[in-house]
């Protein structure tokens, strides 16, 4: 298929989407409320942009995933590529780990709450479970899967010591697993900012909960685009700076 | 002729095991070209990484005469049997690899592996990435790699084992051109007779469980060596005799 086709079909089938979505309560099969028409977007995110709450809000949460993706990749990378290449390590936690790993991020909410009260700390305290153990597992698998013969190597040439090893080849070699631990992380990262601030700290998610509550679906629905948009444009982002670190590969 | 490196009753055994290959001594002097050739399983790979001090032997011990301290060289430098870049690394950045070890600053580095991959016709290639490159050309830089540390002994692990004939062939007149050049001494393992014959003034045979060194030949062909010559052909012959012999001594077949 060609480019021009393809792009022809693809907006069709969002136009299709758009025109059923506003058929809906248009034509009296829903109530507006279920379901508020595409077209009175627009206004309402006009009334949340002038009104100073989507940027407030927005800013606030990307503080909160942008903190809580930070520490919660750089702790699960860490760990993963440690355990990796520490076989005592590895036996040590394997145990904690299969215990910790299937509590999903939400599930800690009440310990959240109850550890750093309705505050920003929680937020990004969910945000980092949210994250850790996707970069703990891609990091360990990519270390552990590092060709042992460029460690070889290294000590061939006088690089056997241990930090040598660690940044001149652990790390490059496994920087392509990752990376697509951290993309994935990007996106979880997103639902649990959500999810966390649906409790009660400032932010997208105490936004869509207050508008919900108000029965204000449409002001709901603005913050659900928001955040698609949110996620779109950091993968994309991401999938630049990674393309650029990964320029090795074929 | 001052010695490269003074080897004495080696050896070699895997994780405990009964040894697989013992008494090996051998004193190399400078700017000799020595091959080892032994069928598979004789330890050859390891008998280059024990010299390179990156496995412990069973017994025996390798002699490095001190030179006095010099920074800007290592006694050995390995060039593996397959390429082994660094993916992630430019060409150039791949043969730097070993000076990055080194005190030397970043320009030194860089004129020296510059001036290795021109020793090795790749000058023009320092930007590229690995994958770039054919067979021959990742082992040029493989070999570019190991000359750039200017090692007094150059250790080859049958480098050209996996390449095609004329490439191998090209190869092999290059490491002599190249060793002429850079005056290190060179010790290559190879199960091919005829590549020995061509490249080496000294051909030594590993045979028998365990293996021991059955013959050291001297090779007095004068250079450039036709594989075509009488004395060539009667050189292979010897030596696949001298090989063929073991097998049945050995029951190695």
């Amino acid at each position: 298929m060609s480019v021009g086709k393809r792009g022809v079909l693809a907006a069709t089938g969002l136009a299709a989407f758009l025109l059923f979505w506003e058929a809906m309560p248009r034509l009296g099969f829903t109530s507006s409320l279920f379901v508020p028409p595409p077209s009175g977007l627009p206004l309402t995110f006009w009334y949340e942009l002038s009104g100073g709450y989507w940027a407030s809000s927005v800013a606030a949460s990307l503080g909160h995933y942008l903190m809580g993706l930070t520490i919660g990749t750089s702790l699960g990378v860490a760990l993963g590529v440690a355990t990796a290449l520490s076989p005592r390590l590895e036996v040590l936690l394997s145990w904690v780990v299969r215990l910790l790993r299937p509590v999903p991020g939400l599930a800690w909410v009440p310990f959240a709450i109850i550890w750093f009260g309705i505050s920003e700390r929680a937020a990004t305290f969910i945000i980092i479970i949210g994250v850790l153990w996707i970069n703990y597992y891609a990091a360990f698998a990519a270390a552990r899967a590092v060709d042992r013969d460029f460690l070889e190597l290294a000590e061939a040439f006088g690089q056997g010591g241990r930090w040598s090893k660690l940044f001149k080849i652990i790390l490059p070699g496994a920087s392509a697993g990752i990376l697509a631990g951290v993309r994935t992380g990007l996106g979880q990262a997103w639902m649990a900012v959500v999810a966390a601030e649906m409790f009660g700290v400032h932010g997208l998610g105490q936004r869509m909960m207050q508008a919900s509550s108000l029965l204000a679906t449409d002001v709901v629905l603005v913050y659900m685009v928001t955040i698609a948009a949110l996620f779109g444009l950091t993968d994309a982002l991401f999938v630049l700076i990674r393309d650029r670190v990964l320029a090795w590969q074929r | 002729m001052a010695t490269v490196v003074d080897i004495r009753d080696l050896t070699i055994a895997y994780g405990g095991g009964p040894p697989v290959l013992s008494g090996f001594s051998a004193t190399l002097p400078e700017r000799s070209f020595t091959c080892v050739v032994g069928s598979s399983g004789v330890g050859k790979s390891t008998l280059l990484r024990v010299i390179a001090d990156l496995v412990a032997p069973a017994g025996g011990e390798v002699v490095v005469p001190d030179r006095g301290h010099d920074e800007g060289s290592r006694p050995f430098a390995l060039v593996f049997q397959e390429p082994r870049l660094l993916p992630w690394r430019r060409v150039i950045d791949n043969v730097m690899f070993g000076l990055e070890g080194m005190k030397l600053s970043h320009r030194q580095r860089l004129t020296r592996a510059q001036e290795a991959l021109a020793l090795v016709g790749l000058g023009d290639h320092a930007g590229r990435w690995p994958h770039q490159l054919s067979g021959g050309q990742r082992q040029r830089v493989n070999l570019a790699r190991a000359l750039a540390v200017r090692p007094r002994l150059l250790l080859l692990d049958e480098p050209f084992s996996a390449l095609d004939a004329v490439t191998r062939h090209t190869l092999q007149g290059e490491l002599l051109r190249l060793a002429r050049e850079t005056g290190t001494s060179l010790l290559f393992v190879t199960h091919d007779l005829d590549e020995a014959v061509f490249l080496a003034d000294r051909v030594i045979v590993l045979g028998g469980r365990p293996a021991r060194v059955t013959r050291d030949f001297r090779v007095s062909l004068a250079h450039p060596r036709q594989r075509e010559d009488a004395g060539f052909i009667d050189h292979v012959r010897d030596l696949r005799d001298a090989l063929s012999e073991l097998m049945v001594d050995g029951g190695g077949i």
